[in-house]
């Protein structure tokens, strides 16, 4: 593919991650801080964001299947795991941990539990289509290259 | 000295600050800005630290709080901000944001996902001068570097005054200065001590208006030698000249002990609850120094203090004095001296902390201490200081019943609350506020309430016995206005006509344009911030679209206006970041304040650095300015007369301010989302 092309197909994988709403601004604002100095500094953050966010999914993990649930703790993870998500723009799990934290606060476990599958779902989701996205603009970069 | 720009005067008169190479520095600022951030999310703090490398500022991070203040304490004047997270494992943020108000008191901003309302009003009372909802953007962090600004000037313009005040006492101690420029390099002061004395010395007698206001840091040590000598003295006799004597640390000036007291005032406060308040409104009273018997600059000073205190939107402050000074009965003597006052008072960034032991800001932000460092818990106490400070005071300011209040609603609440007080605690207070309600209706309906009760009470009532009025109305005050006074509401039955309306909603919130200015002054009210430029902290947001230049504009009666027509412009800029969410208020706030600081000290602020002269000159100048503050900025939020019916009352208004229709057109603006007055069950 000419590297036009790849070009093209990125700045559509980009865009559509915007439109369906798995990114927000807050995406934007990391790309605007890339640069030179750190030229693939979202890619970087994006990956320690998911280090770090599996395990704070474990953390939920294990609390939610304690018994009885601390739904203290269980917020305090959430939050954090909000903070997090909420700072690299993914839209749609910030969304999902704000409804969690809802529920959390109302002490429903079911509702706390069949949520949190929607947490990771909408996690794993994103990883993959950023994954992907950072492989196209690899493979652009090395097509410039040559 | 004519501050004419805020980096000019931050050149000239920060001689702690490192960025002070000459002229090179301030050109570059705020480049090279210190910034220490502690975030234990690794995501957000590397997203933190790429900002504001790209912000140009020299950036320290830590994933612990611990960390932090090791590394706060073994480099004191290494750092010119500090960022902190809210929830961190091994430390609360607030607790670490109180250590080092007291430590260090450096300008500190707090961050986190939690937008409610509460966790805002919790950093604006602990102190913070700002606070910031994540996730943070680049431009939030852009203007960060107007909190030290402040803070420096504000520390500034204590320390002016208080030499100006103070010459006696300075002339001694120039002539001491140069035998203690060695030694005092050895003191804890090391860094900034040394850097005045190679730089100032000579001057400093001479230039107490340009003078380089030397930070003193209070390290450890330092603190554990007054800490020593305060319970040496006991701390009701605690007074700042005799623990300048006992701690004999060379180059330190009364007024830095003052204002430390001031802060470890509220710390202790915090602790120990109402008792301590109470005990400290008494020393304050009883500590006062007879030189200042400008009552009216006293009363001036309370509501400064108030407003300082962040508690007391700046346009309830402008009304409470205002009124106070309509009023302006006797002051009795209150012999609050106008160095402490000021100190107490000059808080820009309104570090007030509540809970646990901060204390910060005695030094400029005493008021916003003042205001806020007392735990709503302490209302009934404070009512009770109040009272003893009614007492001593005798001077009924009328200090305007929180303004939160419905206006309409007002002055019968505060007769209510003036009987009730009456059974409660406070006779005098009661009859300061009936003696008021008359004539601050408006007043207490916006600011006056959260302000005056917690905070307040304690200070202010030392001062004029305003306090104890404003206490009053305090809590029953919108809701909206200061959460500060929201809690308090409800532990005041007598005093706050609001209880039903104080859920704690802080008006910052309730806005919902508050901006996460915590540090503007005036913090605590959300609509009416503006006019009161307490704070900060805090810390605190940038009013969108202000016109804070008008308020500026509107003195240009020194420098201060200048200034604060900078931080208003600065703030307007600062705060269009966090759009209307609960920063918006503090921004609103903040630029209030800072006009409102502005106006007061143009007026004859002798003593008072900020703007913290009550002159009813100022006031009106205030008044104006807030309200053309607000009605500039509150534009989203539904600024639409949030009051209309608090500000119903044109004896007070006319009475406070001469422009009671701007006032209450822009009382009405203050946007107190449905926190208006009108959901105040009274």
């Amino acid at each position: 593919m000419d590297r036009y092309g790849m070009q093209n197909q990125i700045a559509c994988i980009r865009r559509s991650l915007f439109d369906q709403g798995y990114l927000d601004e807050q995406f934007i604002q990391l790309e605007e801080l890339q640069d030179d100095a750190n030229p693939n500094f979202v890619q970087e953050i994006v990956t320690l964001f998911y280090t770090d966010s599996t395990r704070l999914i474990q953390n939920i993990e294990l609390t939610l299947n304690s018994r009885p649930i601390n739904f203290s703790k269980l917020d305090d993870y959430m939050h954090q795991f909000k903070g997090s998500s909420s700072s690299i723009g993914a839209k749609k799990v910030t969304s999902e941990c704000a409804v969690f934290r809802q529920y959390c606060a109302a002490g429903n476990a079911e509702a706390c539990i069949r949520n949190f599958q929607h947490i990771k779902q909408e996690h794993a989701i994103l990883r993959k289509k950023l994954e992907f996205y950072f492989q196209m603009m690899g493979q652009a970069a090395v097509a410039q290259t040559t | 000295m004519n501050v004419s720009s805020v980096k000019g005067s931050m050149s000239i008169s920060s001689s702690t600050s490192t960025w002070k190479a000459g002229d090179t520095i301030s050109d570059q600022f705020p480049a090279g800005l210190r910034v220490l951030v502690v975030d234990d999310d690794p995501t957000c703090l590397m997203i933190l630290e790429k900002m504001l490398i790209a912000c140009l500022y020299k950036v320290t991070k830590c994933n612990r709080a611990e960390t932090a203040l090791s590394k706060l304490r073994e480099n004191k004047n290494g750092y010119d901000i500090v960022l902190s997270d809210v929830h961190m494992p091994d430390m609360d943020g607030f607790k670490l944001l109180e250590h080092i108000g007291l430590e260090m008191d450096l300008p500190v901003i707090m961050m986190s996902a939690d937008d409610g309302k509460q966790v805002v009003m919790k950093g604006v009372t602990h102190g913070a001068c700002d606070y910031l909802i994540k996730p943070v953007r680049i431009e939030a962090l852009k203007n960060i570097w107007q909190h030290v600004v402040r803070k420096r000037k504000n520390e500034w313009k204590e320390f002016e005054q208080s030499g100006s005040v103070e010459e006696g006492d300075r002339q001694p101690k120039q002539s001491d200065d140069a035998d203690y420029s060695s030694s005092a390099n050895e003191g804890n002061w090391k860094g900034s001590k040394k850097r005045k004395d190679e730089e100032e010395e000579t001057d400093e007698r001479d230039d107490t208006s340009t003078l380089k206001k030397p930070r003193v840091v209070w390290s450890v040590e330092l603190h554990q030698q007054f800490v020593a000598a305060v319970n040496q003295l006991g701390i009701d006799k605690a007074v700042p000249k005799k623990i300048l004597e006992l701690m004999n640390v060379p180059g330190l000036t009364r007024e830095n002990v003052a204002s430390h007291l001031q802060k470890y005032r509220l710390y202790l406060r915090r602790l120990s609850g109402v008792s301590q308040h109470q005990s400290n409104l008494s020393t304050i009273i009883s500590a006062q120094d007879p030189t200042f018997g400008s009552l009216s600059s006293l009363s001036g000073l309370d509501l400064q203090t108030l407003a300082a205190t962040g508690q007391l939107p700046a346009q309830s402050l402008a009304r409470l004095q205002a009124a106070g000074l309509g009023r302006a009965t006797a002051k009795s003597g209150i012999p609050i001296t106008l160095v402490d006052q000021r100190n107490i008072f000059s808080f820009e960034n309104p570090k007030l902390r509540f809970g646990e032991g901060q204390q910060q800001h005695m030094t400029n932000k005493q008021q916003v201490n003042l205001l806020h460092g007392i735990p709503t818990t302490m209302e009934p106490k404070q009512l009770v200081s109040l009272r003893h400070a009614a007492q001593s005071i005798g001077n009924m300011n009328m200090q305007v019943p929180p303004h939160g209040a419905q206006s309409s609603q007002n002055n019968p609440l505060l007769m209510q609350m003036g009987q009730q007080q009456q059974q409660q605690q406070q006779s005098r207070g009661q009859i300061l506020v009936d003696s008021t309600i008359n004539h601050a209706p408006r007043l207490s309906s916006s600011m006056g309430q959260p302000i005056l009760s917690n905070g307040i009470a304690t200070n202010v009532s030392s001062r004029n016995g305003i306090p104890e009025n404003i206490r009053a109305p305090g809590y029953s005050q919108t809701p909206s206005m200061l959460n500060f006074p929201m809690n308090h509401a409800s532990e005041l039955p007598g005093n706050s006509f609001a209880l039903g309306s104080t859920p704690g909603v802080s008006i910052l919130t309730s806005k919902g344009a508050f901006q996460e200015d915590v540090n503007s002054e005036i913090k605590g009210s959300g609509g009416l911030m503006p006019s009161y430029d307490v704070f900060n902290d805090l810390d605190q947001h940038k009013p969108q679209s202000w016109e804070l230049q008008n308020v500026g504009m509107a003195f240009d009666t020194s420098q201060h206006s200048n200034s604060l027509q900078g931080n208003l412009d600065l703030t307007q800029s600062a705060l269009g970041q966090q759009g209307f969410s609960s920063g918006q208020m503090n921004g609103h706030n903040r630029s209030a304040a800072v006009a409102s600081k502005a106006m007061f000290s143009t007026g004859d602020v002798k003593e008072l650095g900020s703007a913290q002269n009550v002159n009813q000159h100022l006031n009106n100048l205030l008044v104006d300015n807030t309200i053309r503050v607000k009605s500039e900025r509150v534009c989203d939020t539904s600024p639409a007369n949030i009051f209309p019916d608090h500000f119903g009352q044109d004896d007070l208004m006319s009475a406070l301010l001469k422009q009671q229709e701007s006032v209450a057109s822009s009382e009405n603006e203050f946007d107190f989302d449905g926190y208006s007055m009108n959901n105040i069950p009274v």
